[in-house]
């Protein structure tokens, strides 16, 4: 028997007022018509309790896109779940943001693209975005619910990352992530575009680690550092089907959000089948589960306790092979293309963003 | 801070039984921390308004255990906690 998970990411929609150029949301994107509706979560919310879940994270897209997400809520808390919910604050008002309080919301992950008007409506692609999450930021500190700011880094803001955590703790947040672009969704042909440079992330880890004892009692600080830049891989998901599972805005199950860029997967629905057997039995969770699919070099490494071969969706997006070691390794073959596209990419001048829309452009 | 604060555990913060694990779980903003039998009864010890003398004092003789052994564990276990603000410590 596997272990059971413990925590769901429910993407409740792909609908975004904004269009972040790194959203990790697939580049084909669902419309409103294929979204599960309210009973259907609600019982997936039990299901998923019942076998183990503890913490839901409520996500899209932007969740408060969703008219129901109140009763969502309510549904998740009655179903005995740590409720989070991961938004960019548009799309709540002070009331709205009461209701969910009320309906027993736990925690708010409000995402920050800039610490300026200027720059976070240009890099979310939504003018007027930045003023109207400030007064969702109040609102969040002034009900007493816990904030955790959610800062994505890149080359066009990592530079400002002092104060942007000084920005955090200003706003009452009790933690701030810190969390470097990684190279899934939208963020792969944007790679270019916000890759930063080494020189930028050698900066950026000082300025974490100054930060966290002179924050310490008053904002905890998490950092994901960027893994092109890294010796060895992330643990990515704890392990392919071990800690966490993500369902789509249609009902289907991933192993992670990127899991559909591999090729050969099927994804069963909580339409056709309980959430527990395919989680146990699905063959997009068996594939990987474990470490029995490895080749070399992960199958006789040290390591493979530890990183569990890093991210198959990075294997099949770099080096077109699923079960090879994640490509950013100093073991792969391949991690000379990752030192390529980073002697390309990294200092050269940043092109256009694309940014993430309904209807992606050819 | 206090030698002697009063530890509390703040909005989003809670305890959880898990009848799936069989264990008390701490679920708090990102986490969730599945808890010993120690961990667990220093936890349901914090009340709110009991310091960390009187939590200290109720475990030791609940466990029969040595005070000063059973001060360092709870100290340890609450300002890590604290520091990394799961919950709140008071003067
Ligand atoms: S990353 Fe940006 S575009 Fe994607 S869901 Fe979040 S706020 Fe919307
Ligand atoms: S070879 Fe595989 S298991 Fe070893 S460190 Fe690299 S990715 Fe991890």
């Amino acid at each position: 028997m596997t272990s059971p998970p413990i925590a769901l990411l429910a993407e409740l929609t792909h609908r975004c007022p904004l269009a972040c150029p790194y959203c990790s949301n697939p580049l084909d994107l669902l419309a409103r018509e294929a979204e599960l509706d309210t009973e259907t979560w609600a019982r997936v919310f039990r299901e998923a309790a019942a076998m183990g879940v503890l913490q839901l994270h409520l996500s899209g897209g932007e969740p408060a896109s969703r008219r129901d997400l109140e009763a969502l809520v309510t549904s998740a808390r009655e179903a005995g779940l740590y409720v989070n919910l991961i938004t960019s604050g548009i799309g709540l008002t002070p009331a709205r943001l009461q209701a969910l309080a009320d309906a027993g919301l736990d925690h708010v992950q409000l995402s920050l693209q800039g610490i300026t008007a200027e720059k976070a409506d240009r890099i979310g692609g939504y003018a007027g975005g930045f003023a109207r999450k400030m007064t969702i930021a109040a609102e969040v500190t002034k009900i007493g619910l816990p904030l955790t700011v959610n800062a994505v880094m890149h080359r066009h803001n990592i530079d400002d990352l002092e104060a942007t955590i000084a920005f955090a703790a200003n706003l009452g947040a009790r933690r701030i992530e810190v969390a470097c672009v990684q190279f899934y969704g939208w963020a792969l042909p944007n790679r270019a575009a916000l890759l930063p440079s080494r020189d930028q992330v050698i900066a950026a880890k000082r300025i974490v680690d100054a930060a966290r004892p002179a924050y310490a009692h008053r904002m905890a600080i998490d950092f994901v550092p960027p893994d092109y830049y890294a010796d060895f891989p992330k643990a990515c998901m704890g392990g392919w089907g071990s800690t966490g599972l993500n369902i789509a805005p249609d009902g289907k199950v991933l192993p992670c959000h990127a899991a559909a860029t591999i090729p050969g997967l099927t994804f069963d629905s909580v339409q056709d089948r309980p959430l527990a057997e395919i989680w146990q039995h699905g063959t997009a969770f068996t594939a990987y589960r474990g470490h029995g699919w490895m080749q070399d070099p992960c199958k006789s490494c040290a390591r493979r306790e530890i990183d569990h071969g890093g991210c198959r969706c990075q294997a099949m997006a770099l080096a077109a092979d699923p079960r090879a070691a994640d490509p950013v390794c100093r073991h792969s073959p391949a991690r000379a293309m990752v030192d390529r596209i980073i002697a390309a990419e990294a200092t050269a001048p940043a092109p256009a963003f694309t940014y993430r829309r309904l209807a992606p452009q050819a | 801070m206090s030698a002697d604060p009063i530890p509390s555990l703040p909005r989003g913060t809670r305890l959880h039984h898990d009848s799936v694990r069989g264990a008390m779980v701490l679920l708090a903003p990102e986490k969730a921390l599945i808890l010993d039998e120690i961990g667990a009864a220093i936890l349901s010890a914090v009340d709110g308004s009991a310091r960390l003398s009187t939590i200290v004092a109720r475990l030791a003789a609940r466990y029969d255990a040595p005070l000063a052994e059973v001060a360092g564990d709870c100290a340890e276990f609450l300002r890590g906690l604290a520091a990394d603000r799961v919950i709140d410590l008071h003067d």
